[in-house]
């Protein structure tokens, strides 16, 4: 409705951002249709998170210096608040998983309220997608791996009432095949989604009140949009480690359920 | 005509459904992440971390080896001083008890040295007696002899020469005997 109605309507009156704020043409007139803005920055977020990493652990020191301290925090962050308390002494085993995941969609995340950059890369639904589904592709192989073919059968609970199960196995398997990986990616997603478009909305707010047709009565408007752009864009940082942190999480959970039964 | 347009440009663009050719960079960019951050970094930062680990636990228990060492080394040096001075009191308490015996023995010998030069001199003065006597014996009959000859040569007219006579003969024999003991003592 949006982009065309603004259009339409002539630039006349203020259009809310909608989903067309996610449509990108090529990065340049006549480049590729995959070269995107997303795509360019998902690989430019790789490359800094390679850096970064490179810079901090390629050659640590047993008395760290500099960005080697920054790293370790980070390192011991997801060591000892995700890997532990699920993966206990497997930790060691599975954080080049979880590290490399924490620190790609925390890098992703962050691009939401660098300048310039100003969007999320985990709002295009591929990006979430593709690591969710690695995370389930592993869960499901180290439960054959290690349960065999009881990990089918170990992931319901037993002694329940024979009608029961009628209902709880079409249930948990739906949850733990089908539910889990969905909503694993979509909740990165729309956390992502959601923020960007708050971010846009209160700026376009601001931006169109203050600049585009500044009146009397608007520009109150205006000074509260950049004020809660700025109460958002603090508010969708915390959102962007939060969500980096609870994707790491949920992947160190699943990774445990398939190495161990849960009930 | 608009709307519909709209419409279907948004169900093109359903933000539910992935790009193929994000999927695709994606998966490169989770690979290159996982390779160069997962596969090749994380090892390393493990092993500093589990050299440090070390490190410290390592320094603890050194440190602990230690306080142990000097521990043990100074109860050595505690049961080796009351050794010492057990040994010490056994051997003052020796030195005593021979010092004593020591004296006694001494003592004894000093007496029984005593009691020896006593009994030679008591037999020595004995000797001499008996010497003397035997040297008076023969020295008194010529001195007999020699007083009865002024006795008699000195005629016997008055007592008071007589008397003195005796006197002067028993002063000689006193002052004879007195020179006899100063050469004999």
């Amino acid at each position: 409705m949006n982009a065309l109605t603004v259009l339409a309507s002539g630039g006349k009156e203020f259009e809310a951002p909608g989903p067309e704020l996610f449509d990108f043409p090529p990065l340049f007139a006549g480049g590729p249709a995959w070269l995107t803005k997303p795509v360019f920055f998902a690989v430019f977020g790789t490359l800094v998170v390679c850096a970064f990493c490179w810079s901090a652990f390629a050659n640590p020191k047993l008395v760290p210096r500099g960005i080697q301290n920054v790293g370790e925090v980070g390192y011991v962050f997801v060591r000892d608040q995700i890997g532990r308390p699920f993966l206990g002494k497997n930790t060691e085993q599975w954080m080049p998983m979880l590290l490399s995941l924490f620190f790609l969609i925390w890098t992703w995340n962050i691009f939401s309220v660098i300048p310039i950059i100003q969007f999320p890369i985990a709002s295009h639904i591929a990006f979430p997608v593709v690591l969710a589904l690695s995370v389930y592709f592993i869960k499901v192989y180290l439960g054959i791996k290690h349960q065999g073919l009881k990990y089918f059968t170990d992931m319901i609970p037993k002694g329940l009432p024979k009608p029961i199960y009628v209902l709880l196995v079409p249930i948990e398997y739906l949850s733990t095949f089908i539910l889990a990986p969905f909503t694993h990616a979509v909740r990165l997603f729309a956390n992502m989604f959601a923020g960007h478009m708050i971010l846009a909305f209160f700026s376009l707010v601001g931006f169109w009140f203050l600049f585009e047709k500044p009146t009397p009565l608007g520009f109150g408007v205006g000074i509260i949009g950049v004020i809660m752009t700025c109460v958002m864009t603090a508010f969708e940082m915390f959102i962007q480690f939060l969500q980096a942190f609870l994707f790491t999480m949920l992947a160190a959970m699943y990774i445990q359920s398939g190495l161990h039964a849960d009930h | 005509m608009i709307t519909a347009a709209s419409v279907l440009a948004a169900e093109d663009n359903n933000p539910l459904v992935p790009h193929p050719y994000e999927l695709v960079v994606g998966i490169f960019s989770f690979v290159v992440v996982l390779i160069v951050v997962g596969k090749i970094l994380t090892p390393r930062i493990q092993k500093t971390l589990q050299e440090r680990t070390d490190a410290i636990e390592g320094g603890l228990l050194r440190a602990e080896q230690a306080q142990e060492e000097a521990r043990q080394t100074l109860e050595q040096y505690k049961a080796q001083q009351k050794d010492g001075q057990l040994e010490a009191s056994k051997l003052r308490k020796k030195a005593e008890e021979q010092g004593a015996q020591i004296i006694a023995e001494m003592k004894e010998q000093a007496q029984a040295e005593a009691r020896r030069i006593i009994e030679a001199a008591k037999a020595q003065i004995e000797a001499e007696r008996q010497q003397a006597l035997q040297s008076l014996r023969t020295e008194i009959g010529a001195m007999s002899v020699e007083l009865a000859g002024r006795v008699v040569g000195e005629s016997l007219e008055d007592s008071a020469r007589q008397s003195r006579v005796v006197d002067r003969f028993l002063e000689e024999l006193e002052e004879r005997a007195r020179t006899q003991e100063q050469i004999t003592s």
